[in-house]
This record gives C-alpha cells, sequence and structure tokens, in this order.
C-alpha cells in the first residue's frame, strides 16, 4: 500500500505544488476566519493565469532538455503589451488590429530566438538574455510616445468571472489540459520529450529536432506576447517592468510544478499549483502586513529551497 | 590530465575585443577631442570601475560553467548597505558585506553539492538580494561614507583612477587566475571537471572559491557605484547583470569549457560602458543602450560561431 501511494506520488509531481497551495490557503483562512475565504482564492486563480500562461511556454522550452530556456519572455510580454495598446488605443475598433499586432510581436519574437539559438549557434541562455533586453528597450522607446489604454471589451473579457471563477483562468485551464493532451499524445510533444531525453538518440531515431525546437520557442514567444496583452488589459495598460517578475516567476511555476529542470520530462497541471501557491504566498504576507522586500526574499528563498530539497540530483546545465 | 585542459594562448582572444576598445576610444577622441585630457577620460570612464568589478565577479561564475543572474541586484544591495549601514554602523555594515560574501561561497557550495542549475539559483537569489535591499532602503537616500567618496575622487598622477585601476584589477586577475598552478585547476572545474577531480583537487572548495571571489568582486562593485552616486536605491544596479555577461563574452570568454580572460572582461566592462558615451555623441536616445549592449553580445557571439562554422 505505502509502495503504491509512492509510486502514485512519483509519477505525479504536480501534487505537492497543490498540496502546498492548499496549506498556505487553509492558514490565509484561519488567519481571516474564513472571511472572504473563497475570494481570496478567486484572485489568486485570476493572477496565477497570467503565470501558467508563460509557465506554459517556458514548461515546453526546459522539457526540450538540457540548456534550453527562455529569458526573453519579459521583454517580449512589454513590447508586445505596450504595440497592442498603442493600436487599440482605448477603442473597440482596435481590438483586432491590437491583438493581430501584438501575438505577431510575439511570433517575431520566437523567430528571432530561434535564429539566434538554430543559425548562429548562440546557446539559448545567452541568446534569449540578449534578445530580451533588445525587446525591452524597444518597448522603452515606444512609451515614450504611448499611454494607450485597452479595448473595453478585451477589459471586460480579461475581468470576466463564470460562477465566481476568472473566466481567463478556466480558459487557460482548457489551455492547459490542450498542451498536456498534445505532450503525451502528439508527435510534436512526444518529440520534445524524447529530444529532452537525449537529443542525439531522438536525432538518430529520425526525429525532427531542429523544427521541434523551433516550435517550442515560438511558442513560447507567442505565449509571453498573449500574456503581456492579457495583462497590460487587466492593468488598464502596459507598463515598462510589468514583465520583470515573469523572468523568475516563469522558471519557478514550472520547477515548483514538477517539471523536471533537467528536461525530457513536463507537468502541466502543477503549473497551475504551482503558480496559486506562488500567489498565496504573497497574499497570505499581504495578510500579515509584511512590506514588499520580505515578500521578494520569501519568494526568492522558497524557490531555491523547493529546488534544493526537489527529489534526487539531476543534471545541470 | 592536466595538460589537458590547459588554454590556446590567449592573445588573438583578447586582441581582436582590444583592437574594438581602440576603435571606439578613437571614434569617442574624434568627436570629442576634450575626452582626451586627463580629466575627459576621467569623466568617461568614472563608472568604468564598477563595470569593471562586475566583469571580473560574473567571470569567475563562468570559469565554473555557471552563470549569475542575481549579480546586478547583488550590487544594488551592497549599494543600499553601504549607504546606510556602512556610514551609520560602520561596524555592522562590513559584518553584512562579509555575510554577504559568504551568502555568495554558500551559493557556490549549494549549486555544487544538489547539482543544481546555476541560472535558477542564482534568479531566485537575485529575487532575495532585491528584497533585502528594499528592507534596507525602501526608498532611494542615504548617503555614502565620506571615506568611500573621497577614495573614488582620488586623482592620482598620470594616470586617472578608473584607467590605474582597471589595469590593476587586470593584472591581479590575470596573475591569479592564468599564472598560479591553483588558478588553472579553478578553470579546469568549467573546463574538465573530471580531470580537476582526479589530480585530487576539491571540486567543492573549487567553485566555493569561485563563488567567493565574485562576492568579493561583487560587493566592491556595490562599494565603487556607492562612492560614485553617493546615494543608495535598491535597483540601481540592475543593468550590470547583462553587462556583465557581456563584458566576459566580448571580452573572449566562453560559456562553457571555463575559457575566460581577466584582461578581455576588464575590455568588455570598458567597450560595455563606452557604448553609452558613444550613444550620447552620436545623439542617439539612451533608450536604445539596452538594444546596443544586447546586440553587440548577440553579433560577437554571431561572428564566433561564423569563424567555427568556417574553419569546419
Amino acid at each position: 500500500m505505502r509502495e503504491r501511494i509512492a509510486t502514485a506520488l512519483e509519477s505525479r509531481p504536480w501534487i505537492w505544488s497543490f498540496a502546498a497551495a492548499l496549506l498556505v490557503w487553509i492558514a490565509i483562512a484561519a488567519s481571516v476566519a474564513g472571511h472572504g475565504a473563497m475570494a481570496t482564492i478567486a484572485v489568486a486563480l485570476q493572477f496565477a493565469t497570467f503565470f501558467a500562461i508563460v509557465g506554459i511556454g517556458q514548461m515546453l522550452v526546459i522539457a526540450a532538455g538540457p540548456g534550453n530556456i527562455d529569458l526573453s519572455i519579459p521583454g517580449v510580454m512589454t513590447i508586445a503589451g505596450y504595440l497592442a495598446m498603442g493600436l487599440m488605443a482605448g477603442a473597440n475598433s482596435g481590438l483586432v488590429p491590437g491583438l493581430l499586432v501584438g501575438l505577431g510581436v510575439g511570433f517575431a519574437a520566437g523567430v528571432f530566438n530561434i535564429v539566434l539559438i538554430d543559425a548562429l549557434r548562440i546557446p539559448p541562455m545567452i541568446g534569449t538574455l540578449a534578445s530580451g533586453f533588445v525587446f525591452q528597450s524597444m518597448a522603452i522607446a515606444y512609451s515614450r510616445h504611448s499611454h494607450a489604454k485597452p479595448a473595453p471589451l478585451l477589459v471586460d473579457f480579461v475581468s470576466a468571472r463564470l460562477l465566481g471563477i476568472p473566466l481567463i483562468a478556466l480558459v487557460f485551464m482548457a489551455l492547459t489540459v490542450l498542451a498536456a493532451f498534445l505532450l503525451r499524445r502528439s508527435l510534436f510533444g512526444r518529440s520534445v520529450l524524447a529530444i529532452g531525453q537525449n537529443r542525439e538518440a531522438a536525432r538518430l531515431a529520425g526525429l525532427a529536432v531542429r523544427p521541434t525546437l523551433a516550435l517550442v520557442y515560438l511558442a513560447s514567444g507567442i505565449l509571453a506576447a498573449l500574456a503581456g496583452i492579457l495583462l497590460s488589459a487587466y492593468s488598464g495598460g502596459a507598463a515598462l517592468n510589468m514583465g520583470e517578475d515573469y523572468l523568475l516567476m516563469s522558471i519557478a511555476v514550472v520547477v515548483l510544478g514538477g517539471t523536471s529542470i533537467a528536461g525530457g520530462q513536463a507537468s502541466p497541471a502543477g503549473l497551475w499549483g504551482a503558480a496559486i501557491l506562488l500567489d498565496l504566498v504573497v497574499t497570505m504576507l499581504n495578510v500579515l502586513g509584511v512590506g514588499a522586500g520580505l515578500r521578494f526574499v520569501v519568494t526568492g528563498i522558497i524557490i531555491i529551497g523547493v529546488l534544493a530539497l526537489a527529489r534526487g540530483p539531476e543534471a545541470r546545465y | 590530465m592536466l595538460a589537458e585542459i590547459r588554454l590556446p594562448p590567449a592573445s588573438p582572444r583578447v586582441l581582436l575585443p582590444a583592437a574594438a576598445l581602440a576603435a571606439m576610444l578613437v571614434l569617442i577622441f574624434a568627436m570629442e577631442p576634450r575626452a582626451m585630457s586627463y580629466f575627459g577620460l576621467t569623466l568617461l570612464l568614472n563608472f568604468a570601475l564598477p563595470a569593471v568589478f562586475a566583469a571580473t565577479a560574473q567571470m569567475a561564475v563562468i570559469a565554473a560553467g555557471d552563470i549569475d543572474l542575481g549579480l546586478g541586484p547583488f550590487i544594488s544591495l551592497v549599494n543600499c548597505l553601504a549607504a546606510t549601514w556602512l556610514t551609520t554602523r560602520p561596524a555592522a555594515g562590513i559584518v553584512a558585506l562579509a555575510l554577504l560574501v559568504a551568502a555568495y561561497a554558500a551559493i557556490g557550495a549549494l549549486i555544487h553539492l544538489r547539482r543544481l542549475p546555476s541560472i535558477v539559483v542564482t534568479l531566485g537569489a537575485s529575487f532575495v538580494w532585491l528584497g533585502l535591499a528594499l528592507l534596507v532602503l525602501p526608498t532611494p537616500g542615504g548617503s555614502a561614507p565620506a571615506w568611500l567618496t573621497t577614495l573614488l575622487a582620488v586623482h592620482p598622477p598620470g594616470v586617472p583612477l578608473p584607467v590605474l585601476v582597471s589595469i590593476l584589477v587586470g593584472l591581479i586577475g590575470w596573475l591569479l587566475l592564468m599564472r598560479t598552478s591553483y588558478g588553472t585547476v579553478l578553470r579546469g572545474i568549467g573546463g574538465n571537471p573530471r580531470a580537476v577531480a582526479r589530480a585530487g583537487w576539491s571540486l567543492l572548495g573549487g567553485r566555493v572559491a569561485l563563488y567567493a571571489a565574485a562576492g568579493i568582486l561583487g560587493v566592491l562593485a556595490g562599494l565603487a557605484l556607492t562612492g560614485l552616486n553617493t546615494a543608495g536605491d535598491a535597483t540601481v544596479g540592475t543593468q550590470y547583470t547583462l553587462v556583465s555577461i557581456a563584458a566576459v563574452i566580448v571580452g573572449g570568454g566562453e560559456f562553457v569549457g571555463g575559457i575566460v580572460s581577466p584582461a578581455g572582461a576588464v575590455i568588455g566592462a570598458w567597450i560595455m560602458l563606452l557604448t553609452g558615451s558613444l550613444l550620447s555623441f552620436l545623439d542617439i536616445s539612451t533608450d536604445w543602450q539596452l538594444s546596443v549592449q544586447g546586440g553587440i553580445l548577440i553579433l560577437v557571439l554571431g561572428l564566433r560561431a561564423l569563424e567555427q562554422w568556417r574553419a569546419a
């Protein structure tokens, strides 16, 4: 019996993040004596959604094996958010062009990263770090003459609730299920995991290694752009520092969610557990009246701590 | 075994960035002849001090085959501590800075013992540094200790201070890392760890030594920045993460194999710093500075890939 539980946990690494999130939620509910405990979850889900969106992309990249990582996510979010808001200019007529251009920016960013990594053979960590700074400085330059607002329809969408649950959380949970299905059942998903386990073996087995890697970075770029657009809409406009937290958070939700940092294995469900956990921790510290400084310290320590305690030493990059 | 991890002669690796730096200086002098004086150079290169220390700190981590994404926030934290505690409670300030160096060594040990990816650990640490900096100094302010501002305003005869310190840092780094046997061992950690272990050296000890060196250099970078800015700010160091990585690479370093060069890192730091001056002389908005710095990094790595491709 004990062994069966152990194997069940081993094959479901995402359980831990949900269990931890539940514990934190109970602690919050206890400290506010139950008042608004459900509302806390709804708010946590709202923000967790933004983490989860970029997390899906980062998870695909990290699952593709050692060395693969996308550090351009904050830059892509910011430039996509600014351009989309600029075109929307607070009117519904700008919704479609804004979305198209914003997502187009994400697509272009993905292509740019692929060129750096595949054609120029630059290590992904450095290629995406450098490209991220290029995107960020484009956003800085563009922000000088743009103070645009999101289209009202998009604002309605990102803040809509269905039975008390944020609508976009439901939408992107569905997308997570789709990603999980693709990883398990599709040629693309199986290729990503196979490449992550052993790139050379995957190549010899006849898998399309380079196109698969390209798709992974493309997906990450588009998802980062989408997160940037939705976050700008939710916050009533883009901001230059809006992507700041997402560099660490995108990696944190992947790792805390049970995806192996060494690649070759992915845990899509865990993204949500980890995203909700990280958000609830912030809520809890807020409830305790802790300032921003301590919040950052605690978040950083949780991430390093979980990583250090995670089972089994794994290959480093 | 150890003979195999010895590097090829470093000269061509350093000559190329040195030539690029010379070209940049010529361009700047042509546009602004006044920069070609003692005080012109001091003004132009003032911020070379924190950049050079940051670049050599990053170089120590890259020599271990790792990367430090928390260096910028770490420098901010040192800046905040130096502008508050070091002025008002010098003893507590010195202890705090020593603890920060110990924390860096501990991070190196953790990365080695648990075989963790340095990128995630240092990114996590960056949150800790930022948080601590905000706790020490929630809003920009404070003031640098008088001795620190005086020290950074020293005008040594003949050679401007930033030039003098840069040369010293490059020289000391070269002596320690390239001319001592333990320096070879340290570079071997990123180059051929198995050979280093077989030869009887402790990999853990080596990584801890490199991270501790990075911590010390990071503290020096933060102190230099404080002396120049004369105040503290929890976000002032952010740019140094990219600048330091780019400086090491532009200066001839590689991400794998423990291939680094202290002199190259110093030259790389100058190149990164002068892009800012060059942009302003060319009348280009500093909004684009990040782009140019990121672009230089991409360009250098792209050219290197092209060269390898042609050689193959």
